[in-house]
């Protein structure tokens, strides 16, 4: 074996190593940050400022007993936490997160920073997320509880209705960026403006960036589009009758797929790795904050803003937010092609 | 030979998965076997080259399609189909119709020898003849499909308009709204 492909192969095991870490920070980040902005201290006991709660909190997890409902579908009510979990993990593959690294020249040939560099990197991020509906679906389904399967059923509605928008709004970066590769999509949005705007393309496209979050707050079903959860009617939704560790791989793949949608916003609208001071090499660290400024304004959202009534949600996605993100779609492919041509 | 290996799992993974999706009595077991296929085409997709083709399958069928089967049949709460009863009365167990089943399934199977037949002097996949730059760049692919093929597009897409109408009309109850 060659020191290139074991540092490739350790950068794939860095990334699924940070994934892991991203949930338990994320939970604790939560918890937190609902203190902060409730006026309290949120966990305070385990470990120094309550550092240490997300370890508690899986020890607690895996320490419980693992039940299934006698009626539950033996084989889907198993699958359907693991499909989650799966497509959470398996669309993060194809984001990059870094630039080009020969480890302080080190090696010969520079190891691109991500798992994997697919020529359709963006299509394919979209695919495995709208896999991971199913474990949802499904988990309402076998689970044989009415709370369960309209939790499942508003899942389904909800994430069809707003990977509409989603997609769209990612189609007019496309077009921007005229290449359907993340990693190209971010190169190109390396440089300044007039000396002092970074050139990323959320100042292109604001209106996209801002249909692109909605909608992958809906897509990720956190607050304030939360349904399939929503605990006033539904108890808990579509994991009402888990426990333990098959329970644990619902709120883990929610929290790595919102990784997931900052990572593909930092990369696409916000330049990925480009930002001021840091050489290249260190691009990661932008990278890492600007995800992390999504994940906080994601928890923010979630704690200042109430849930929507169902119908509402379906109203806005359908007869707002999509045909915003067609108007800026066909807008941007004119001005595409006038400034092109 | 890994590629021939990767080969002969993605194509016996669809194939079983394809031979459960009839072989199964529940529907939904039915449908996450239909979604599997699907999972193995699109490797097989991968395989020959054809990366965009490969996500549109996903996206699109075991994405979108598959996800409103799913919501049906959880809707409709389909029961599982009882193997016992054999009821002479269905309607599609009418002697004309039985018989129309088996005029298609013949004509399936003619056409699949014909295909089979007419394939054997390719030797080679099809991405070699010189479309394979076409498949695999999406560029090239956008291009082709509105010039070359611009009318079998529109045509495909007025026939999905016209289908989602329908439903539309269908579907929607007299005298509800205005």
């Amino acid at each position: 074996m060659n020191l290139t492909l074991i540092v490739q192969l350790g950068v794939i095991g860095l990334t699924f190593f940070m994934l892991i870490n991203a949930s338990a920070i994320l939970v604790l980040a939560e918890r937190k940050i609902m203190g902060f902005m409730q006026q309290r201290y949120g966990p305070y006991l385990v470990g120094p400022h309550g550092m240490l709660q997300p370890f508690a909190d899986i020890i607690k997890l895996l320490m419980k007993e693992e039940l299934r409902p006698k009626g539950a579908d033996k084989w889907l009510f198993t699958l359907a936490p693991i499909l989650s979990i799966t497509a959470a993990f398996a669309a993060f593959a194809a984001v990059p997160w870094g630039a080009e690294t020969t480890l302080f020249g080190l090696l010969d040939e520079p190891v691109k920073l991500g798992v994997a560099d697919i020529n359709v990197g963006i299509l394919v991020v979209f695919a495995i997320t709208s896999m991971g509906v199913y474990g949802i679906v499904l988990a309402g389904w076998a689970s044989n509880s009415k709370y369960s399967l309209f939790g499942g059923l508003r899942a389904s509605a909800q994430m069809i209705s707003y990977e509409l928008s989603y997609a769209t709004s990612l189609a007019a970066v496309i077009l921007l960026a005229g290449s359907l590769s993340l990693r190209e999509v971010v190169d190109g949005q390396s440089g300044v403006w007039l000396g002092f705007i970074p050139s990323w393309y959320v100042f292109l496209q604001p209106v996209g960036f801002i249909i692109y979050m909605i909608a992958g707050v809906a897509e990720t079903n956190r607050a304030p589009f939360d349904f399939p959860e929503a605990e006033q009617e539904l108890v808990a939704g579509y994991n009402t009758e888990y426990s333990s560790v098959r329970f644990a791989m619902f709120p883990q793949a929610e929290y790595i797929n919102m990784t997931t949608m900052a990572a593909v916003a930092t990369d696409v609208y916000l330049g990925g790795w480009h930002g001021p001071f840091l050489p290249p090499e260190y691009g990661w660290i932008w990278f890492l904050l600007k995800v992390g400024a999504i994940l906080f304004a994601y928890i923010w959202l979630r704690w200042t803003v109430p849930r929507y009534r169902y119908d509402q949600l379906m109203r806005f996605g359908w007869k707002w937010l999509f045909p915003a993100s067609v108007i800026n779609l066909v807008v941007t492919a004119a001005l595409v092609l006038y400034f092109d041509a | 030979m890994p590629e021939t290996l990767v080969f002969y799992a993605f194509s016996g993974l669809a194939i079983g998965a394809s031979a459960l999706v009839i072989g199964q009595r529940n529907p939904m077991y039915s449908v996450m076997m239909l979604i599997a296929s699907f999972g193995a085409l699109a490797g097989l997709y991968v395989q020959l080259d054809a990366p965009f083709v490969a996500v549109a399958q996903i996206i699109i069928y075991a994405g979108a399609i598959m996800v409103l089967f799913l919501f049906v049949v959880m809707l409709l709460n389909a029961p599982k189909e009882d193997g016992a009863e054999w009821d002479r009365s269905h309607p599609l167990r009418q002697p004309a119709v039985v018989r129309f089943g088996g005029l298609l399934a013949l004509l399936l199977v003619v056409q699949l020898g014909w295909a089979l037949l007419s394939a054997r002097g390719l030797g080679g996949p099809v991405g070699a003849i010189g479309d394979a730059e076409t498949v695999a760049s999406v560029r090239v692919l956008g291009r082709v499909l509105f010039t070359e093929y611009v009318f079998a597009f529109e045509a495909t897409s007025i026939l999905i308009l016209v289908a989602m109408v329908g439903a539309v009309v269908l579907a929607r109850r007299e005298g509800e709204g205005s």
